[in-house]
């Protein structure tokens, strides 16, 4: 069935790859054979993210129907429904240990939910944000959130302080780089920034692609060498981290290129695409396709 | 001949027949003479004397067993001379051959027919003669003398045998007794049998004993009953009393349901057990009957023909099944076992006690019932809500009747002091209970009003109203206070300050206020200034009494069952937002278009973590001692666009007031404005 694919992840050791589609599913592949293993079906609306623990055995994913589902693999099972969200959730993440989910609304707030006890009640609501929460990502004693307000707020839990970091234009994706001293971000007005982590200054601004309208992915490849970030016209675009010049634009179909995940230790990227997801090797020529 | 001894007489007797015998010259025993003569002279026989010879005298050779043997008959030949001649056969039309069949007696020899031979001819007492008694002396001489002496004569001891039945029961049959009698004189009547009449008992009657009576003839007597003879057999195994064994027939039987096969029986006659239960018709009459033989078409086994006899039907322990409830000797534990003088009370209880329960030791408590209050005849359970009488209004008659009616016509005239005139603290004086501190209206005064002139009316209205319908002296007001304020309790901090704005007369009401609630009556006049004119003095003191009275502590008894709100609804215009507030989005703005990241566009806060968080991230709190959680939050005031929608003088002085500040357009108002603007709006609100 043909179906818009809205967003991929890696987990974390890089041999699966999830899937969520506005068909209400959430699916796994395998990466290496590109075989379909598992379908997990619960979510009452689209899915729109998803997220894996390190040890694969749990999933998390939120849907525009309000709520996180902490998920099973094995058994596809739904662990845990979780409801409090007053919109659409947009992001969600495991934490280090997979004892905490995040998730980030368009309600404007970050809500913690614990997975180790019963409670359907979040931990903790950060609820600072002005619009709604575009992208969220976890490390192991921060959050980063960034917002459509166009700020990015990195809640520090060890020294117990929030940094915001103005951006100006609705923020679409936030994430840390591989090193933890610099975050990425990316804003609709297309440009890519990175900036240093403690003092937020700005270290480089990546153009030239076309980010507008949709909520598109950046990241950052496995050793830090490149920004990658998708874009409207079709192609991802490889720029250098230091020089910030376009070291490749890569052609990846006619339509927008949403998502896209790289791999954590080799080389090798996911982006996805209109209901395909394209798995791309070091070799760029090498290209596999998994459909949905 | 002198007898010395029985057996002497007999053998010289035989030794006599034996020449008699031999002279005949007939066919004797084989040798046996001459040995039989050295014998009886007590001699041994040389060695060239131990022959074996047959009865023809020839000398026998012995194949086979020395002792006897066989020989091959007439000199190694069979039968006679000429030898073996076989049995003729003729048959003719006149004379049919009969067939004899031929028995095996036919291919014997007189040798076969001998002692030793296959088929010996022997010579056994009849049925007649044989003995009941089995005498096992006599046997075993027999037995050994037959050893001895191959010699048949022997057996004519046989020929003195008793006779079949014994002496007694010829001597009991001649005096007339029968198989069957018992002994004993003759009866007149047959004892009745001991059998228990189940039903109607027969009431004793003479008249039936009559009958049976009549119903024999006299002179006739029975024969008394028999006696069961005991069996006296010797019990030589090592089995139980009455053990019978198992019935192979039964045991193997397979029939349609596990019959339980009891070894010990109380039946002591076996034969009603032999055919394991099985009606006759079920018995096999052909054949071998079992387990392990079929069942035929016409036979009406309905056992299943594959059974297998499982150890289950077996007893391994005597005495049959585990007795009752098969708990197996399985107690129960402490707690449930019925201590022993549990039992004696139950034993006493009459009832039925369920099992593992027992008498309770404690009586269950009664309860105690209040029946309902007596009503009086004339109640009516509607309550009427007394009129607030302004008495300014109203002529004092009809307030009067007004304070003293009930709402409803009564049957009863009004009376002067009943008890539905009376005020809470006449009851109170009637009941006899203390007075609490303070009047409870204040404080409902204070909450309700902002203003002190309101205030103040109401309490003169109060005090009106006391002074109509009570003719207790009114306590002065600085009584009152005293009694407001006299309580350790009392929290000065949290009272109302009347005088924020003055703060020196703030710090002498304080003083007062202090002084009154260590108990000192006096305080009043102790708290004033002295260095103010007597007229300010007099006025002082009456604003402190009445702010002392109007703004009464919290703490009073009625207060006390009050709270302060959450949303402080007294304060309408404030709201919580978190302390740290942003810098200037604008400045930020244009350092973003300058590329100029960093300080300008960074900021800081302090953020405190869920210690849940904390610890499902397995960090330390950084903040351990804090109960805030996430940004700490201030109280600030509110900007609400209704404020500015009521009156028009203060929405142009708003207005210059914007105007002129510095600020930009959509930022938060500063303090001072609001301060400004919240003032005017309390101007407002007091007209």
């Amino acid at each position: 069935t043909f179906c818009f694919c809205p967003l991929s992840a890696m987990t974390i050791d890089g041999n699966y790859l999830l899937t969520c589609g506005s068909d209400k599913t959430l699916r796994l592949w395998s990466v290496g054979r590109g075989t379909l293993l598992k379908t997990y079906t619960g979510h009452g609306y689209e899915v729109l993210d998803a997220d894996g623990s390190y040890d694969n055995s749990q999933l998390c994913s939120c849907s525009s129907d309000k709520t996180v589902i902490l998920w099973d693999v094995a058994t596809g099972q739904v662990t845990r429904k979780l409801r409090g969200h007053a919109g659409k959730v947009n992001c969600v993440r495991f934490n280090e240990e997979a004892s905490v989910i995040l998730s980030g609304s368009i309600d404007g707030s970050v809500r913690c939910w614990d997975t180790r006890s019963r409670k359907m009640e979040p931990i903790q609501i950060l609820d600072e944000a002005r619009d709604g929460i575009s992208s969220l990502k976890v490390s192991e004693h921060e959050l980063l959130s960034g917002s459509v307000d166009g700020r990015v707020r990195r809640y520090d839990l060890r020294m117990g302080q929030l940094h915001v970091d103005f951006i100006n234009s609705p923020i679409t994706c936030v994430c840390f780089s591989q090193d933890g001293q610099c975050t990425l971000t990316s804003s609709l007005d297309s440009s890519v920034r990175l900036l240093d982590k403690n003092t937020g200054e700005m270290l480089g601004e990546y153009v030239g692609h076309q980010n507008k309208s949709y909520k598109l992915d950046c990241c950052l490849s496995n050793k830090d060498t490149h920004v990658l970030s998708c874009s409207e016209d079709g192609h991802v675009y490889y720029w250098d981290l230091v020089e910030g010049s376009i070291s490749l634009k890569l052609p990846v179909g006619k339509g927008v290129v949403q998502s896209l995940s790289f791999h954590p230790t080799e080389p090798c990227l996911l982006t996805a695409m209109e209901g395909s997801v394209q798995v791309w090797g070091a070799v760029p020529e090498v290209k596999e396709e998994a459909a949905d | 001949m002198h007898i010395c001894g029985l057996r002497e007489v007999i053998l010289q007797v035989l030794a006599v027949l034996l020449l008699f015998l031999q002279h005949k010259g007939g066919g004797s025993g084989p040798a046996a003479g001459a040995s039989m003569l050295w014998k009886l002279s007590k001699r041994p026989l040389p060695i060239q004397e131990q022959t074996v010879k047959d009865e023809k005298g020839r000398y026998m050779r012995f194949h086979g067993a020395f002792t006897g043997g066989f020989s091959a008959g007439y000199f190694n030949t069979v039968g006679s001379k000429e030898g073996w001649a076989p049995s003729t056969f003729v048959s003719s039309r006149q004379q049919k051959a009969e067939w004899q069949g031929s028995r095996p007696e036919d291919f014997m020899d007189e040798e076969d027919f001998s002692e030793h031979g296959i088929a010996p001819h022997e010579i056994t007492t009849t049925d007649d003669f044989v003995s009941r008694r089995r005498n096992p002396i006599s046997e075993k001489a027999q037995a050994i003398s037959s050893m001895q002496a191959s010699f048949p004569a022997d057996r004519l001891l046989d020929f003195l045998v008793p006779a079949r039945t014994s002496i007694g029961v010829e001597l009991l049959k001649k005096m007339g007794w029968k198989e069957g009698q018992g002994l004993g004189p003759r009866v007149r009547k047959r004892p009745k049998a001991e059998t228990r009449t189940y039903g109607c008992e027969i009431p004793p009657n003479s008249s039936e004993e009559s009958e049976e009576e009549d119903f024999h003839l006299e002179n006739v007597t029975f024969a008394p009953k028999d006696v069961m003879p005991v069996d006296f057999t010797v019990k030589d195994d090592v089995r139980g009393l009455g053990y019978q064994g198992l019935d192979p027939l039964q045991a193997l039987g397979g029939g349609s349901e596990p019959v339980h096969i009891n070894l010990f029986s109380a039946e002591s006659d076996r034969t009603s057990s032999l055919f394991g239960g099985r009606s006759a018709g079920q018995q096999r009459k052909r054949g071998v009957a079992g387990q392990a033989f079929g069942v035929g078409a016409l036979e009406d086994e309905d056992a299943d023909i594959y059974h297998r006899d499982t150890m289950s039907n077996y007893d391994s322990v005597l005495g049959g099944e585990e007795p009752g409830d098969g708990l197996y000797g399985w107690t129960a534990p402490q707690q449930y076992r019925r201590s022993q003088k549990d039992t004696m009370k139950d034993a006493s209880y009459l009832g039925k006690i369920l099992e593992g329960f027992t008498l309770a030791s404690k009586a269950a408590e009664t309860k105690t019932v209040f029946p309902p209050p007596v009503l009086p005849r004339d109640f009516k359970p509607v309550h009427y809500f007394r009129p607030v009488v302004d008495s300014s209004t109203v002529s004092p008659q009809l307030a009067k009747a007004l304070e003293m009616s009930h709402g409803q016509v009564s049957n009863q005239p009004l009376q002067q002091g009943s008890r539905h005139q009376l005020d809470s603290s006449q009851r109170r004086e009637l009941l006899g209970e203390s007075s609490i501190k303070g009047s409870a209206a204040a404080v409902i005064v204070f909450k309700l009003c902002t203003s002190g002139v309101a205030a103040a009316k109401l309490m003169a209205q109060r005090a009106q109203s006391r002074r109509l319908l009570s003719t207790e002296s009114v306590p002065s007001p600085e009584t009152e206070a005293f009694t407001a304020w006299n309580s350790p309790t009392i929290d000065i901090s949290s009272a109302f300050r009347p005088f924020e704005k003055n703060p020196h007369k703030q710090a002498r009401y304080e003083l007062y206020i202090s002084r009154l609630k260590q108990g000192e009556k006096d305080a009043l006049d102790q708290s004033l200034d002295p260095t103010m004119t007597e007229w300010e003095r007099g006025r002082e003191r009456d604003e402190f009494v009445r702010a002392a009275l109007l703004y009464k502590p919290r703490s009073s008894c009625l207060a006390s069952r009050f709270t302060r709100s959450q949303h402080d609804e007294d304060d309408p215009d404030s709201v919580e937002v978190t302390r740290d507030q942003e810098n200037n989005v604008d400045d930020k703005q244009s350092a973003v278009g300058m590329k100029m990241f960093g300080k300008l566009t960074r900021d800081t806060f302090e953020w405190h973590p869920d210690k849940l968080l904390c610890k499902r991230f397995n960090i330390p709190d950084p903040y351990p001692s804090s109960g805030i959680v996430g940004m700490p939050k201030v109280k600030k005031d509110k900007f609400s666009v209704f404020n500015f929608l009521t009156v028009t003088d203060t929405i142009l002085e708003e207005k210059s007031v914007s105007s002129t500040s510095t600020s930009q357009g959509r930022s938060l108002p500063s303090q001072a404005f609001l301060r400004l603007r919240n003032k005017h709006i309390k101007f407002w609100k007091s007209h």
